[in-house]
This record gives C-alpha cells, structure tokens and sequence, in this order.
C-alpha cells in the first residue's frame, strides 16, 4: 500500500522590536540571566501588561505578506499551563479572535509552484530558559527572553512531502527577513517549528492519526524528522498497529524521534480572554498605512527582474533571495548597466567568495560601486576577464579600489601593438621545432605560443591581438 | 445547576500540580460546589441577546510605543526566590 503524509507547521516566529511586547524591558539577546525583567515580566501579582504597537504592525505586516484577512477586531486570551519558564503561570496568546486568517503562501516544490493554505497568524509572548544542572537536580530560570514577541503562523496541513516543508519554512524565513521584522534564525531560535504529520493510504480523504513533532532546530532537522516519520508510521500501519496521537520529540545526534509520554498529559489549556488587555481595532486607515509599508516582496521582485532587466527566471531568483542581495544587484546596475553581465559576476565570482547560503554583501568590501568600477575597466580593454576576478578577490580580501590595484600591480592588460609584436616573435624565434610542427599542419600547437606569449607578459597580454600577431606571423611563409 | 466532582477537582489540582489528601479533596469539592451553586444563580437571569462583559471598560487600542525602558535591578528580581546563583533562579529539577 502506498501512503501520502498529511503535514501542517506551526512556526513561531520571535519578532525584532526593541522592547517586550508587554512591558518596556529590552529584548536584547545575551544579557546577564534575569536582567531584563521587570514586575510585568516576572509575573508578580497586579502588575498590568501593556501591548507594543510595533509588535502589533510587525505581525500585520506577515499577515499581509501571506494574504491573509485581518481581523478587524481581535483578542488577547490565556493560555493556562505549568512551567518553571513561565512565571505567569499562563501564556497571553490568541484564541478564538485571533490577528489573522485564512492566508495562503506559493512554495516551490518538485512538482512546480503549490499554494500552502495558512490557517491563522496570532500574537502572543515567549517563555524564559531553563539550563539544566549537570550535577544537582535544579534547573535555573532566566526569565531574560520572557515576553518577548511573537507571532504563530499556523499552516492548514497542505504539506505532503519533508522537502515541501523545508521550502514552505525558507519562504516564510524570507518573508520575515524581507519585511525586516525577525533575524528568522532556526540555529538561534528566532524561528521555530512543530510539525504535525500524519498518513494515509494515497487517495483517501479521511485522515489518519497524526504525531506531533517537537524540537527541530534546523531546516535538516524538519526535513530528517518528518522522513524519520513517515518511515516509522508507515511500518506501523503496514503491520495493522494503531498509531498513538502524541508528542514526540526529534533526537539529531540519532535521526529518530521518542514519544515524550504523558509528560504534558492532556492539552488542558482552560483558554479564556485576558481582562487585562483591551480589544485591538484595525481600522482601514491603519491597515493602508501598514499596507503601504511593506516592500516589494520576493515573487513581485523576482517577476520585475526578468521583465525590467531581461533576466533569466534562474538569476532572478538567486538574486531576489535576499531584499539585500537585490538591492546590491540594482545599486550595481545603476552604475553599470549591463544587468546579465552585473547578474554573472555576482552569482558566479562574488557569491562564491562569501560564506555559502550567506547572501548579505553589507559588510563586503566589494561594493557595487566596486563591481561596477571593475566591471568598466574589463569593457574599456584594461584588464582581462581573468585579472578581473584575481582584483576581484584581492578587494574582498583586503579591500581598495580596482584601478588602484590594477595600477599598483602592474595588472594592465598589454595592448601596445609593436611592445607585443616583439614578444611573440621573440617566442617564434625560440621556438623552431613548434613552428615547423604548426607549419605541418599541427595547428593545437598555437596553445603553446599563446602560453608562452602570457607566461612572458604574467598574463597580462591581451589575448585577442596575441592570437591575430602570432597567426599573422606563423602563417606568413 | 452547576455541580462538580472530585474527579474534575483533582483533574484542576493536577494541572495546577497541586496533591491533595482523600479529606481534603472531599472538603474542596463541597466548597466548590457551593461557590458553583451560588454563582449558578446568574443562569435564572435571561441572558439572550446580551453579549458577554470581558473587561470592565469599553476601550480599545491601548498601546505603548517600541521604546525601552530600565529593567528591574537584579537584586530585587531576586529578593523574593528561595535560591538564586548568578542572577539566575533556582528551581528543583523538571525534564
Ligand atoms: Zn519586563
């Protein structure tokens, strides 16, 4: 029998404001345990949180981004559990007025584009840390990242393959890093996911039982968890066992997950509306006004790559992966207007020389002012291709202009007609056995001459009138 | 009428990872249980039509700006906790 999963996430998403989104406290990350806490944070009794209005505008933005509906009014409830990381004793989320629903984002996958349905996007404030004593049975309790933003976009369970879910999450991380409202960094934990999965014979509609999945912290990690899953489900239900719905947590360093058994029993939330919160409003006003606010998004800005600057879809793509990898590719064509050639030297010669899946040019001394620059001096004739991508790489090493290196170093292409005459005739003359062969007939033996004309001018002859000198000099008698 | 069990009082004691001896849980029930009778009352009112009162006030929006503010001096976060180290609280153990 052949089955098809059933997968939906649940991505949290920790949003980049300044402050907490119930209480002034910084939500810098590194500080000393416990140092950014205040009585709201901590959860001492008739303290009275009071909502960021970043964070709010933060999570409209990524519901507008999923095409999601807005929910014109929606509210704060508790979320009752018991945990040393949660001193309130509840978590303030969304329940049933939540921020946002009913959105959808397009995700690539092996089969082409698919729409991912996206149930609903809600508010709500994060837990602190726990660290584990290696020796004594205690825990210590770093309340630091409580109350820090968040948002939960929750996804219909229109995921079908592991390799779906890993492109459903880097769309999401894109969005989050091109609306510039989280670092969306698994390894960090800016972003996080559970997965729900489940089978089901293919072609069914009914769904099967399914497993939560729980402490994947990186894209691999989804992906190796839900594949471990489906291995395991499958053999189950091939053997006539019932699966269990259960939480179950994924161990990296063994490529499986364990079933967390009754330790967080029943999901006995006891939701109810948070009396401390008023309702929030949306007006169309402020829906415009934060609509007006977002950029231009990957799929919009890829489409106008092609269109504006004749683009293949592939560049395009590469180049819209990051709002600041595009950014540099625009800034570099301003000044250079060859978009394909801009496009060629940034995807095969300078992405190459950054750390791989690193896209951020900011801090890289190759600027586009720099590309463009280096980009001319090929054009005008006054270095090759070749001793281009060598000043390329020296500039990100060190830094510096391309012409002053070029001209420091001697890098100029040699251009002058009787200086490259004498060389090649010098090389001629050196080389009796390797003309007769040429004269024979051999004519792979131009190879050579050309060689030995760079290895003479240190590569820096132009190539083309080597080529035209020395034919016009072996092939005279 | 409202009416609970020592069932539902020990399922809410557990969640609340509260433990109860047999006498108590007995007295608690019939606490409770008074206190659900009487509250209970409210649904002889006609509620039809009336929407549910969460807040005592009728206001929305209430915002603060992103701004930053000084936290809590370490000292005082800690005055109340049994056990700190470095800042940190100590709690026994849960995995
Ligand atoms: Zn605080």
């Amino acid at each position: 029998m052949e089955f098809e999963a059933v997968i939906g996430l649940e991505v949290h998403v920790q949003l980049k404001t300044e402050s907490k989104i119930f209480c002034s406290c910084s939500t810098q990350f590194g500080a000393p345990p416990n140092t950014h806490t205040c009585p709201v944070c901590l959860g001492m009794p008739g303290v009275l949180p009071v909502l960021n209005k970043k964070a709010v505008e933060y999570a409209m933005k990524m519901a507008l981004a999923t095409n999601c509906n807005i929910n014109q009014t929606n509210v704060f409830a508790r979320k009752h559990y018991f945990y040393p990381d949660l001193p309130k004793g509840y978590q303030i989320s969304q329940y049933e007025l939540p921020l946002a629903e009913d959105g959808w984002i397009e995700v690539e996958t092996e089969a082409g584009k698919r729409r991912i349905r996206i149930n609903r996007i809600h508010m709500e404030d994060d837990a602190g840390k726990l660290i584990h004593d290696e020796l004594r049975p205690v825990s210590y309790v770093d309340l630091n990242r409580t109350g820090t933003p968040l948002i939960e976009i929750v996804s219909e369970p229109d995921i079908r393959t592991p390799e779906e879910a890993a492109s459903y999450l880097k769309k999401i991380r894109q969005l989050v890093r091109y609306l510039k409202i989280s670092d969306g960094n698994m390894e960090e934990g800016s972003l996080r996911c559970d997965a729900n999965i489940s089978l089901r014979p293919r072609g069914r509609k009914e769904l099967g039982t399914k497993a939560e999945l729980k402490n994947m912290n990186s894209f691999r990690h989804v992906q190796k968890a839900l594949e471990y899953e489906i291995r395991r489900q499958s053999a189950l239900l091939l053997d006539g066992t019932k699966i269990i719905q259960e939480t179950r947590l994924y161990d990296a360093s063994k490529g499986v997950t364990h079933s967390m058994r009754g330790k967080e029993e029943a999901h006995d939330y006891r939701y109810f509306p948070d009396p401390d919160l008023v309702p929030i409003k949306i007006d169309d006003t402020w829906l415009e006004q934060v609509r007006k606010s977002l950029p231009e998004l990957p799929d919009a800005k890829m489409g106008r790559f092609m269109e504006e600057y004749g683009l293949p879809e592939y560049d395009a793509k590469v180049l819209t992966n990051s709002i600041e990898l595009a950014d540099y590719f625009e800034q570099a064509v301003r000044l250079y207007p060859k978009a394909k050639k801009v496009s060629n030297w940034i995807m095969v010669e300078l992405l190459k020389l950054t750390k791989k899946d690193d896209h951020d040019l900011s801090k890289c001394n190759v600027t586009p002012q720099v590309l463009a620059e280096l980009l001319s001096l090929i054009d005008k004739g006054t270095i090759s291709n070749k001793i281009a991508k060598k000043v390329l790489e020296e500039v990100f090493e060190k830094g510096g202009s391309p012409s002053q290196i070029v001209e420091r170093e001697g890098l100029a292409q040699v251009s002058d007609q009787s200086e490259l005459s004498a060389i090649v005739e010098q090389v001629v003359q050196d080389n009796p056995k390797e003309v007769e062969k040429y004269r024979a007939g051999k004519k792979k033996v131009m190879g050579f001459f050309v060689g030995q004309v760079m290895r003479k001018t240190k590569g820096k002859a132009n190539p083309q009138m080597v080529n035209e000198l020395l034919r016009k000099l072996l092939d005279e008698n | 009428m409202a009416h609970i069990t020592v069932e539902e009082v020990e399922h809410v004691a557990q969640l609340a990872r509260l433990r109860f001896s047999k006498d108590e849980l007995e007295e608690f029930t019939n606490q409770l249980d008074a206190i659900l009778r009487f509250v209970g009352k409210l649904e002889s009112l006609d509620t039809e039509g009336v929407e549910p009162t969460y807040r005592a006030i009728e206001i929305v929006n209430c915002f603060r700006e992103d701004v930053v503010k000084p936290s809590l001096p370490i000292e005082e976060v800690t005055a109340n906790a049994p056990e700190s180290e470095e800042g940190a609280f100590v709690v026994p153990r849960i995995i």
